[in-house]
């Protein structure tokens, strides 16, 4: 199964490693990775495979969240179907 | 990997702009739960829904979870009462609805659908007592929902069902006077009701229906009202072009979750249904995406074109994104869920002739508009008589949800709490019906209901 995880927030160093290190501990592979400024804003993306996954996806969810919190952005891990299903026929 | 705009486009429409799927609603079908002690009939019936609906909540949770969708609410919908009960030997129907209301809490959802009977040529023995259950049943439960079907394209308008309607709305409105006449809310008059609506309080299992089936509503005028803003100024085609995509990306969206739910639920996919529905939530309002369109308020003239334009549009954008599209399909016109449609009543630019128009080109009807509470039952069976003739020649469907709201007059507002909102009291014509209502009868099916 893949995902897609957005963090969206006020940039700052550091938050690659932040976000990473929480996917890396708990087998989550990181496929692709995109980042882009939106007025000051900081989007990345990531595609990962959560085949390895050694928690459940709604651990997972609140292991990203909690972590986004400690850094002061937002994070979200969404199936990657959502996106393909919206702008891809 | 996809496009990074896309992902934030779609990220941006679940976080501000209000897109969720407004409901997953499970049609169980109660066709085999009759029995001629109603004692039994109503194990067989709470046993058949706490079994079939479960992982209903659990799974729809997990799926929003995954999916990053809120998926609002978690329903059922069962084979019209009037048809299950109708067998057993009892004279009133309201511990039926019990049975009902203890089932949806036993499982968790929060309305059930289909304390219903279909009279739109006559009533059989079933649908006379679970009409007169009505005002008892909607008082005595909490998430029951009713509908009665007064009248078809192919039948014709059941003139006697439409006066007896008219008496019990009132009646409801008194015995949960408490509660601002809340019971009202739960109760919706039908004129071509489709089998396979996952919106409440109409929803109801057809008989046509497999034995379950998942059925699934989307929503999303927060989206079309911010794909609107960017469009100042542009001609008609560029709106209706625009409300067509973005009616595609969303109806995408719930056909993804309808066949995850399926899936995992091992229960058949019926149909998405592609409406607007709009909630209390500041930017959430099919009101908004009219007066977007270049209307100073909602109900200016202007207004009927502008729901023809959105209802016809949001149905040609979403059809092809959907296997099956079903149930009612269109732009929701409801007063009190929608802030746009309050603002604009109390503005003084909409009333209930405007909204009677409006019905003749949106998805449904008259929904969840207050009116005072003495307003005679005549005169609400007549607002029912005139929106069935709408949707009887228009072969569509229309339906009357209307709350005359005991001990209050026009100008004041009445609160129903969450997704219902609240609503101001609109003025209804002080000119009386009633020798036209004590007619009785039935008025005929249309001309062009001879198809054959």
């Amino acid at each position: 199964m893949k995902a897609i995880v957005t963090v969206i927030g006020k940039d700052r160093v550091g938050i690659i490693a932040k976000v990473s290190s929480v996917l890396a501990e708990r087998g989550v592979n990181i496929m692709d990775i995109s980042q882009t400024i939106l007025q000051d804003y900081f989007a990345m993306i990531m595609l990962v495979d959560l085949t390895g996954m050694t928690l459940s996806f709604s651990d997972l969810s609140q292991k990203l969240m909690e972590q986004g919190k400690t850094i002061g952005v937002q994070i979200k891990i969404q199936r990657e179907e959502v996106f393909k299903a919206m702008h891809q026929i | 990997m996809i496009d990074s705009t896309e992902i934030i486009e779609t990220i941006r429409m679940i976080e501000s702009e209000n897109l969720d799927i407004r409901t997953i609603t499970m049609g169980i079908s109660l066709r085999d739960c009759p029995d001629p002690e109603g004692k039994a009939a109503r194990k067989k019936i709470y046993d058949k829904i706490t079994h079939h609906a479960e992982k209903l909540v659990r799974i729809g949770d997990d799926i929003a979870l995954e999916f990053g969708i809120p998926i609002v609410n978690k329903r059922i919908s069962v084979t019209p009462i009037a048809i299950v009960a109708e067998a057993s030997h009892e004279e009133n129907f309201v511990s039926f609805a019990q049975t009902l209301d203890e089932a949806a809490k036993a499982v968790d959802v929060n309305f059930i659908g289909g304390f219903s009977a279909l009279v739109h040529k006559g009533y059989a023995k079933g649908d006379r007592i679970l009409l007169a259950s009505i005002p008892e049943a909607l008082a005595a439960t909490e998430r029951v929902c009713s509908s009665v079907n007064v009248a078809t394209t192919k039948t014709g308008i059941n003139m006697d069902a439409v006066r007896q309607m008219g008496e019990i709305i009132r009646e409801t409105a008194q015995l949960t006077k408490d509660q601002e006449s809340i019971g009202c809310a739960k109760l919706v008059v039908f004129a071509n009701a489709v089998e396979d609506n996952p919106f409440m309080a109409g929803a109801f299992h057809g008989l046509g229906e497999p034995e379950c089936s998942i059925n699934v509503g989307i929503s999303g005028p927060g989206v079309i009202l911010s794909a609107l803003k960017k469009l100042k100024g542009a001609s008609f085609d560029e709106v209706a072009e625009t409300v067509k995509r973005t009616a595609f990306k969303i109806t995408r969206l719930g056909q993804l979750v309808a066949n995850e739910v399926s899936r995992r639920l091992g229960v058949p996919f019926g149909i998405v249904d592609l409406s607007l529905a709009p909630t209390p939530a500041v930017g959430d309002s099919v009101a908004k995406i009219i007066e977007e369109m270049g209307l100073e308020s909602c109900g200016a003239p202007g207004t009927t074109a502008a729901v023809a334009l959105l209802n016809d549009a949001v149905k040609k954008g979403g059809v092809m994104a959907s296997s099956h599209v079903g149930g009612l399909s269109g732009a929701f016109i409801p007063v009190s869920e929608d802030q746009g449609m309050v603002d604009a009543v109390q503005r003084g630019s909409l009333s209930l002739e405007k909204l009677e128009a409006m019905t003749s080109v949106c998805s449904v009807g008259l929904d969840m508009i207050a009116v005072p509470g003495d307003t005679p039952p005549e005169t609400i069976s007549a607002i029912i008589a005139d929106e069935a003739a709408i949707g009887v020649v228009n072969n569509k469907t229309t339906a009357v949800r209307i709350i005359p709201v005991i001990g209050k007059k026009v100008g004041d507002v009445v609160e129903f709490g969450g997704l219902l909102g609240k609503a101001p009291i609109m003025p209804v014509s002080r000119f009386s019906s009633v020798p036209f209502i004590q007619r009785g009868g039935r008025i005929p099916a249309p001309i062009h209901s001879l198809r054959n």
